[in-house]
């Protein structure tokens, strides 16, 4: 039905996350018709992303052809304050609120136990060690509000105590704009537990 | 093609596309059930939190030609927040998330399965309790549900009574305790032994009410074992946490 080369090309993109054989169907065939130009120029940046970016040594962000990262080679970051989370992509969610100017930390994951991901599984030795070396003051948990990502936080907590470091996890509650009548029970408790003064 | 109610707890969920997920849960007339929940990670989601993994919660289904179900509505019956803020009883709970997906099969009712997971669940959500054993009394009383309960009286291989024989050794290949001479396994305290009988006994609730005994780690280690034999699988909810 399909020639090889386009049943190859549905084969992998199927493989991607979040696309079905339908939607990797759809875009195949799309692809047969671009022009080769903007063909070579995805090709390309498939190609150059995984041979120039790797991650970051010091906090496993993405960065360019074993460098530091962005982040760690600014130095007019706060050296001292640390922001963990799960992925660099959360990195990028963080850096758009503006409202950070410490450096992270990417675990590359979360305690999973059901998938057999442990803290071996995560860059959480490596967490410690820089705590130490850099000299880390303040570490704020910012791992996903779900059953693994609080769970990973409550462990960290739990490691990070004896480096008598300020250890906070971000508030979780309500998503601005949205409706309270819609709000769920754990989503609203959380909100209320994390209730603070409202100045006159 | 039709809507159907019943009662549930999530065991997993897996992201779907740009905003779904797969969420699997055990329920109590149509065995384990997956499906769909749509647009729950979008913020101004309808379902929120409430189809997060341990939660014990009310559904509304919509069984169509798909393997996969529709979630069309969501109630929570219990959250088991205190579970959810202790490192510890998380870690239980996961194993017992894990074991009860093993066990669960698809669209086969296991009302028996399912209370039992709702009762540890309850349990191990009881902060004034200690959760050490909440998890291995489970297993155990799994194993019994399967048929594959261990035999705690004779010895399992020659089958000569406790009043002849003293029972030293636990291998749930060969069928339960084992006397000195049939011995292979691990060894098993006589206090370990009485505790698995007092859990299958009919005495699991006293057994959780009061503070567990000297010999409750060798029984958790021992029904983990018991567990992972009879599964033929590691299980990586214990072993990956082990520590923690
Ligand atoms: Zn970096
Ligand atoms: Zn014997």
């Amino acid at each position: 039905m399909y020639t090889p080369p386009l049943r190859a090309l549905i084969d992998e993109l199927g493989r991607l996350p979040g696309i079905g054989p339908k939607s990797a169907q759809r875009i195949a065939f799309h692809l047969l018709k671009v022009p080769i130009e903007d063909a070579l120029r995805l090709s390309d940046a498939i190609v150059s992303v995984k041979e120039r970016t790797t991650l970051c040594a010091r906090c496993f962000n993405v960065a360019e052809g074993g460098e530091l990262c962005d982040v760690c080679a600014d130095d007019r970051r706060e050296a001292t304050t640390l922001c963990v989370v799960e992925d660099p992509r959360d990195i990028v969610a963080v850096e758009r609120t503006q409202q950070f100017r410490g450096r992270y930390h990417a675990l590359q994951g979360a305690l999973n136990p059901l998938e057999g991901i442990g803290p071996e599984q995560l860059r959480i030795k490596e967490l410690l060690v820089r705590i130490e070396e850099e000299g880390i003051t303040e570490v704020i948990l910012c791992t996903n509000p779900n059953l693994e990502g609080e769970a990973t936080a409550m462990y960290l907590a739990r490691l990070l105590n004896p480096f008598g470091v300020t250890v906070t996890r971000i508030a979780s509650g309500l998503p601005v704009g949205g409706d309270l009548e819609y709000a769920d029970e754990l989503t609203l408790g959380r909100a209320l537990e994390g209730r603070r003064l409202v100045e006159p | 093609m039709s809507l159907f109610r019943d009662q549930g707890v999530v065991l997993r969920t897996y992201r779907l596309g740009e905003a779904d997920r797969i969420v699997v849960l055990v329920t109590e007339h149509h065995g384990k059930v997956r499906a769909v929940a749509k647009g729950v990670r979008r913020t101004a989601s309808k379902f929120g939190a409430r189809l997060e993994p341990l939660s014990h919660v009310a559904l509304l289904l919509w069984q169509g030609r798909s393997e996969l179900d529709i979630i069309n509505q969501a109630e929570v019956i219990d959250h088991f927040k205190t579970i959810r803020e202790d490192l510890d009883r998380v870690t239980k709970g996961f194993s017992l998330l894990e074991v009860a997906d093993q066990l669960a099969q698809e669209r086969h009712a296991d009302k028996r399965l399912y209370d039992m997971l709702v009762g540890a669940l309850r349990a191990l959500s009881n902060v004034e309790r200690d959760p050490l054993l909440v998890a291995p009394a489970f297993f155990m009383k799994c194993l019994v549900l399967e048929g594959a309960g261990p035999v705690l009286d004779v010895c399992a291989s020659c089958g000569e009574p406790e009043s002849a024989v003293e029972l030293v050794a636990f291998d749930l290949t060969e069928g339960g305790a084992l006397c000195r001479r049939c011995r292979r396994g691990r060894p098993i305290s006589p206090e370990a032994l009485a505790l698995v009988r007092k859990i299958l006994g009919g005495s699991l609730a006293e057994v959780l009410a009061n503070p567990p005994p000297a010999c409750a780690e060798e029984v958790a280690a021992l029904a983990t074992d018991a567990m992972e034999v009879h599964l033929d699988r590691r299980l990586r909810s214990v072993r990956s946490v082990a520590g923690l």
